[in-house]
């Protein structure tokens, strides 16, 4: 364990630094060897265990999901096939009852969120250390293996989803019809001069809440997976304080794995059910 | 937890799944549902024409067992009617039959009494005239008193 030679908080800081591969100081590339040294990167760096663990969690989902549809028949279905219907069925009634437009992206924008951001979740299960020990083995010091406890990821799926927002919203009311949106609610008037007076108001709370639904979404599973990451940590760290302690927090380990369970499906289901009203909203006239 | 160049490759990563899974997951899969569904909804109207079917087999199966029964009925009462028309032409046959033996028995018996008759009327001749002969050897001739003998005989 990693924490025998270090302190408890730099044992945290040790687990919640990514694998930052960028320009260092010096102007050579490669990985940075510590959070310092990569917070010193700047923008131009990328996390290679996030961009590593999202793609082969990804990679898992397209792969068994283009297996199932490929060998998909109007028989008897297999088990794979019947597991991954479930899931499609379950997907697709959730867009029916809350998408009302016609739009043949929204249902497997919905799938690949739910599917990917849950098996990005499901990460977190994993005992916090066991990963970045077997790594470690190998030379690789700082791997966080949850890619939704960095905001990176969640960012941008939000970001994704935002950008099918505002081309949807366009796209079906105009560039006019999207701008009237923004300036001439929530109030309005009769009166000329009052609505002139009332345009900046209503742009400036319809924009803000245009802005939250990226920023809410994103933040949103970000911080239930970091604090839940962070539990995690915090109760590893009980098993180097003694017997006692240790066992303690096994059972707690055990306590808050089982709950967080809940927590994964939940947020991969909150993040879908979002995207898929924020594309209703931008489909529909308000 | 920096913002960097990652939020642009989840970014690219999260496009090209979703364009994937529109392109070779969802729309496939959502065909092999349709076409399970269409496929047992067929099923389903093919059991129940074949219920249909199945009832109205059974009724035309009990018709035909009617009709059976009556066309078996019909040929039994005919056979019996033949049965005993034919037990009456054998009667009346036998009858027929008797009576002509009867018949001919009786011509038989006839013919036999009229052959006896004559043997016994030859022979009572003979013996007549024997005893003739002996009561009158003496004095009758047999040749003169022939026909006086012969009237007798013929009276017998």
């Amino acid at each position: 364990m990693a924490g025998d030679t270090l302190t408890s908080s730099e044992y945290i800081k040790h687990h919640l630094t990514n694998l930052t591969f960028g320009q260092h100081a010096d102007g050579s590339l490669g990985i940075a060897h510590s959070s310092a040294e990569a917070a010193q990167m700047g923008f131009w760096a990328i996390h290679v265990d996030t961009m590593f663990w999202s793609l082969l969690l990804g990679g898992l989902f397209i792969y068994y999901f283009k297996k199932a549809a490929d060998t998909a028949t109007a028989g008897v279905p297999g088990g794979l096939q019947n597991f991954c219907e479930w899931i499609v069925e379950f997907i697709d009634e959730s867009v029916r009852g809350s998408f009302s437009s016609k739009n043949d992206l929204v249902a497997p924008l919905a799938l690949t969120i739910f599917v990917w951001i849950f098996l990005m979740n499901l990460m977190d299960l994993v005992p916090v250390d066991l990963i970045p020990l077997i790594t470690g083995w190998f030379g690789i010091h700082f791997m966080k293996v949850v890619p939704s406890t960095d905001p990176n990821a969640t960012f941008g799926m939000a970001i994704g989803v935002f950008g099918l927002m505002l081309f949807y919203s366009i796209k079906v009311k105009g560039i006019g019809g999207f701008m009237g949106e923004l300036t001439f609610m929530p109030f309005q008037s009769k009166n000329p001069v009052v609505q002139a007076i009332l345009v900046p108001i209503n742009f400036l709370l319809e924009f803000v809440s245009l802005i939250a639904k990226p920023i809410s979404l994103a933040l949103r599973l970000f911080g239930n997976m970091y604090a839940g990451e962070m539990i995690f940590i915090l109760i590893a760290i009980m098993y180097n304080a003694g017997l006692a302690l240790g066992l303690f927090g096994s059972v707690l380990q055990l306590g808050w794995a089982i709950f967080h369970i809940l927590i994964i499906t939940l947020q991969a289901f909150i993040f879908m059910t979002l995207a898929i009203v924020y594309m209703d909203m931008a489909h529909n006239e308000h | 937890m920096n913002i960097n160049l990652t939020l642009f490759g989840q970014l690219i990563s999260f496009a090209a799944f979703v364009w994937f899974t529109l392109k070779y997951v969802w729309t496939p899969m959502m065909g092999a549902l349709e076409e399970r569904r269409t496929g047992i909804a067929d099923s389903l109207s093919a059991a129940e024409k074949g219920k249909h079917d199945q009832a109205l087999a059974q009724e035309r199966a009990k018709e035909i067992l009617v009709e059976a029964k009556n066309q078996a009925s019909e040929i039994k009462s005919q056979g019996e009617k033949r049965a005993s028309e034919i037990v009456d032409e054998a009667k009346d046959e036998a009858r027929a039959e008797g009576e002509r033996l009867l018949t001919a028995a009786r011509a038989e018996v006839d013919q036999e009494v009229n052959r006896a008759r004559e043997q016994l009327r030859t022979q009572v001749a003979t013996l007549a005239i024997a005893g003739a002969e002996k009561i009158l050897q003496r004095e009758i001739d047999a040749a003169v008193h022939k026909d006086v003998v012969d009237s007798i005989a013929n009276q017998i």
